[in-house]
């Protein structure tokens, strides 16, 4: 699916929710089921700068899509990692680093995740991009 | 007489509002507390009917502008039981009052090999201005010890007070983990060896009743906005031979006696200090809240607010595996604790939905987190307008988010 359709996929499923509460339930839901993040890169190599909780985010380029895999110690984070992964993973170097991410906003994550935690969020998106960023220029430089 | 938080409340319309439909708990007093609305009348008056730049106009309002300043300088003197009002310095917070005193000391007092002493307690506002002058004089800034309980070991501290220290930065109270540090004894022990201590009072004005002259403290900072004043206000207090021995911290006007372009002069204590013109309208909404505090009476305040804490240490201890960081049985306004199984960062979001205005993470204190080998508490911070229905609301709240991870 490209990502513009899956996005709309995630804010349909948050459109459900009245209460926040219900919204966060569905989030830690999500993150409990994120598969866990390989030990060998559960380290500082792997780490983003930037979250209040520790997140390792990894990546593979394979016949010419980015599959991302990550973790974080906590659930909260590990469910808007699931909503980032469903997005970004799977697609081209060069649609991953065209997406926009509005759902982010429409689902209302940016603005009602404390400042802190939407930086962390940020510095998330920014590292999935400059992994495209890397793997486009990898990806050229071979042809 | 008790005090009656409900009747308070009326004082801070802020507090009576709804967030994500819940109506809103404000437990981060520690990192400011409300104003109440004496303090915003007394800022809206200044702005409506008193403006005007001060010890400058020979004209009508300056001089009503500049009394009232001055007036509220013998207040904040009066309220901390200086001797003197011109050892009133009036600054931005207590950030730049440390600031103050470590860059002027600094430059006078600190040279290559010399030792300043802070403890493991302190806040980053109360480090990082010691670490500029260590840096830019090659002195040595040592780290007083604390126990897992979140003291400070006094013994380890005497020792340390050797004729390399030329001073001691200290919290009068932890902000991370509410401990209350005896710093009179501490001054004490620093003066028999003639090394002069600076307080860090950004956690105890606006719980305790303050008196810097039976402390003997050199120099003692506080915040307006953390004792029911206006931000962007606060205090230098220093006993008057320090502040006329110490250089200027900024230039400018009002500093100054004569400049020529080869040589100013400065003006007199308090002004020497005061570059600029100086936020006369906080200085005003300071008052008006010291004045509120006293209404209440500092010892029916710290009576409250110490039964709002054991309620809430009894509460909160009987969640099961929850956990209080900083142990101390000398605490004030703070609570600080960690769950057990779930990321702090977890619960704090889940209870920010639930209207819980909490502090989560290392509340500028990394140093004192990495002692306890820990990445952060939840903390929750009181005021006398807090009540023991919020904290009963609380414990509610921790249990309904903990059952959300399960
Ligand atoms: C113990 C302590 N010191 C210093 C500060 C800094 O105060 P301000 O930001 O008002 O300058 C704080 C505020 O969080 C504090 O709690």
């Amino acid at each position: 699916m490209a990502i513009i359709d899956i996005e709309q996929t995630i804010i349909e499923e948050f459109s459900h929710f009245e209460d926040w509460l219900d919204r966060y339930n569905y989030l830690i839901e999500m993150g409990k089921d994120l598969p866990k993040i390989d030990e060998r890169f559960r380290t500082d190599q792997y780490l983003i700068a930037g979250c209040q909780s520790r997140v390792w985010l990894q990546a593979d380029f394979a016949d010419g899509k980015i599959i991302f895999t990550a973790d974080s110690d906590a659930v909260i984070t590990k469910g808007i990692v699931t909503l980032l992964i469903r997005v970004l993973s799977n697609q081209r170097p060069d649609d991953v680093l065209h997406a926009n991410l509005g759902f982010v906003d429409t689902i209302g994550l940016r603005e009602h995740l404390s400042p802190t935690r939407s930086n962390g969020l940020n510095s998330m998106i920014k590292q999935m991009k400059l992994f495209a960023l890397a793997f486009k220029t990898k990806e050229q430089s071979s042809k | 007489m008790a005090l009656d938080p409900l009747k308070i409340r009326i004082d801070f319309p802020i507090l009576d509002q709804m967030i994500y439909k819940r109506s809103l708990v404000y437990f981060d007093n520690a990192a400011t507390t409300q104003k109440p609305r004496q303090v915003i009348n007394a800022i809206d008056k200044y702005y409506l009917l008193q403006n005007s730049n001060i010890h400058r106009g020979v004209h009508y309002l300056s001089q009503m502008a500049t009394q009232a300043y001055e007036d509220a300088r013998v207040h904040i003197q009066h309220f901390i039981n200086a001797r003197l009002s011109q050892e009133i310095i009036y600054t931005r917070g207590t950030t730049e009052s440390i600031n103050l005193v470590a860059s002027s000391f600094g430059k006078k007092f600190i040279s290559k090999g010399d030792t300043i002493l802070v403890s493991n307690l302190e806040h980053h506002s109360n480090i990082v201005p010691w670490q500029f002058v260590c840096e830019e004089k090659g002195a040595v800034l040592k780290v007083i010890p604390i126990n897992d309980e979140g003291e400070i070991l006094l013994d380890a501290y005497t020792e340390m007070l050797d004729e390399k220290v030329k001073i001691v930065a200290v919290t009068h109270v932890s902000n991370a983990l509410g401990t209350i540090v005896p710093v009179k004894e501490m001054i004490r022990l620093a003066h028999l060896k003639n090394i002069p201590v600076l307080i860090d009072g950004a956690q105890s004005v606006a719980h305790f009743q303050v008196d810097v002259q039976d402390l003997d403290a050199d120099f003692f900072c506080f915040s307006g906005h953390k004792m029911y004043g206006p931000m962007g206000i606060g205090v230098l207090y220093g006993k008057e031979h320090w502040l006329e021995d110490l250089p200027p911290y900024q230039g400018g006007g009002e500093m100054i006696k004569d400049v020529t372009f080869e040589k100013t002069t400065y003006n007199d204590l308090p002004f020497k200090f005061e570059a600029g013109t100086p936020n006369v309208c906080d200085a005003l909404g300071l008052d008006a809240a010291l004045t509120y505090m006293q209404n209440l009476g500092l010892s029916e305040i710290y009576g409250y607010e110490e039964e709002l804490l054991h309620f809430a240490t009894a509460r909160l201890l009987e969640i099961e595996g929850l956990k209080i960081i900083g142990t101390s049985p000398q605490k004030a306004g703070v609570i600080s604790f960690l769950p057990d199984g779930i990321h702090p960062y977890d619960l704090g979001t889940i209870l920010d939905k639930l209207g819980f205005a909490l502090r989560t993470g290392n509340h500028c204190a990394q140093p004192l987190m990495h002692r306890l080998g820990i990445q952060g508490t939840l903390r929750a911070s009181f005021a006398f307008y807090n009540t023991k229905e919020e904290i009963n609301r609380l414990a509610e709240g921790i249990i309904t988010a903990k059952r959300m991870f399960d």
